[in-house]
């Protein structure tokens, strides 16, 4: 039982060094975008440049969600889905970062070269 | 009583008990904002029977509860998700129970950062998008720290409960 659960501690370490390891991966390649791309089930529905700022609902047959483009970031402000997971995930403004919402089947992801990301 | 109305028995009550807990954690707040990602309480129910019983019928109590909660709370593309997520923990707990290199926790672990992986893996094949890599680091933290607690949970009972089949 002693060697299990001592197993165990090293795939706690293991997981925890390759979670610590993409984060420190994705940090690194970080570069600010240029614009937010819309997508609803696939299908992409409009960009957003991040350097406007905006309010924009976007209807899906989920419901709605409430696109914000402020000071460069993206985020939704407001959503009708049951979860709200996508009002949690919070500001995204670098080239990759998205923000999704299951139940609505929308994702808004940043795209486009920017400057560079001195990395802070 | 009869050894197989004993087992459907068992399995019912089992699949019943999932299904709850399933609901029960609709109404935690969930503390990850990363789409896909659960508690996962439901899945002490399926440890339990893998370790207590065996692979035969925790796969099935975690089949038909994932399609009862697909078809009584959620709708198609919830159970895409919760099918690919249980099916890709389910074959892991499986492999490493066989294996026998780790223990309660440690299945559980693996169990719950197989389950996140499986679920964003069915967000990735049907939203066609790529940056999974984005995910990975919350995926794993959050199935490690639930992979733990249902781990312990799991162990605790998987020790007084009295269960034979």
């Amino acid at each position: 039982m002693k060697r299990k659960i001592r197993n165990d501690i090293l795939l706690v370490f293991a997981l925890l060094a390759a979670a610590f390891a993409a984060w420190g991966v994705i940090r690194l390649c970080q570069r600010t975008g240029a614009y937010a791309a819309v997508e609803v089930d696939g299908e992409e529905r409009g960009r957003y440049p991040l350097s406007e700022d905006v309010r924009v609902d976007i209807e899906t047959e989920g419901g709605v969600n409430t696109l914000v483009i402020e000071n460069g970031e993206a985020y939704v402000i407001e959503a009708d889905c049951p979860d709200k997971l996508c009002v949690k995930q919070g500001r995204i403004s670098k080239v990759g970062q998205a923000v999704i919402c299951l139940p609505h089947k929308l994702v808004i992801r940043i795209k486009g070269e920017g400057r560079a990301d001195s990395g802070s | 009583m009869n050894k197989s109305v004993k087992y459907i028995t068992v399995l019912g009550v089992s699949t019943a008990a999932a299904m709850v807990l399933s609901f029960v954690e609709t109404l935690i707040p969930n503390p990850f904002p990363v789409p896909g990602v659960k508690l996962g309480l439901a899945n002490l129910v399926t440890l339990f029977l893998l370790l207590k019983v065996d692979w035969r019928s925790a796969s099935i109590v975690a089949a038909i509860r994932v399609i009862l909660t697909a078809i009584l709370f959620g709708n198609f593309a919830s159970l895409a998700y919760s099918a690919a997520g249980a099916a890709l923990s389910m074959l892991v707990m499986i492999l490493l129970k066989r294996a026998g290199v780790f223990s309660t926790a440690g299945i559980s672990i693996a169990g719950a950062v197989s389950h996140n992986a499986g679920q964003i893996l069915m967000a990735v094949i049907l939203f066609r998008t790529g940056e999974i890599i984005w995910w990975l680091p919350a995926l794993i933290v959050s199935g490690v720290v639930t992979g733990l607690a249902i781990g312990a949970a799991g162990a605790i009972l998987v020790k007084k409960v009295e269960l034979k089949l």
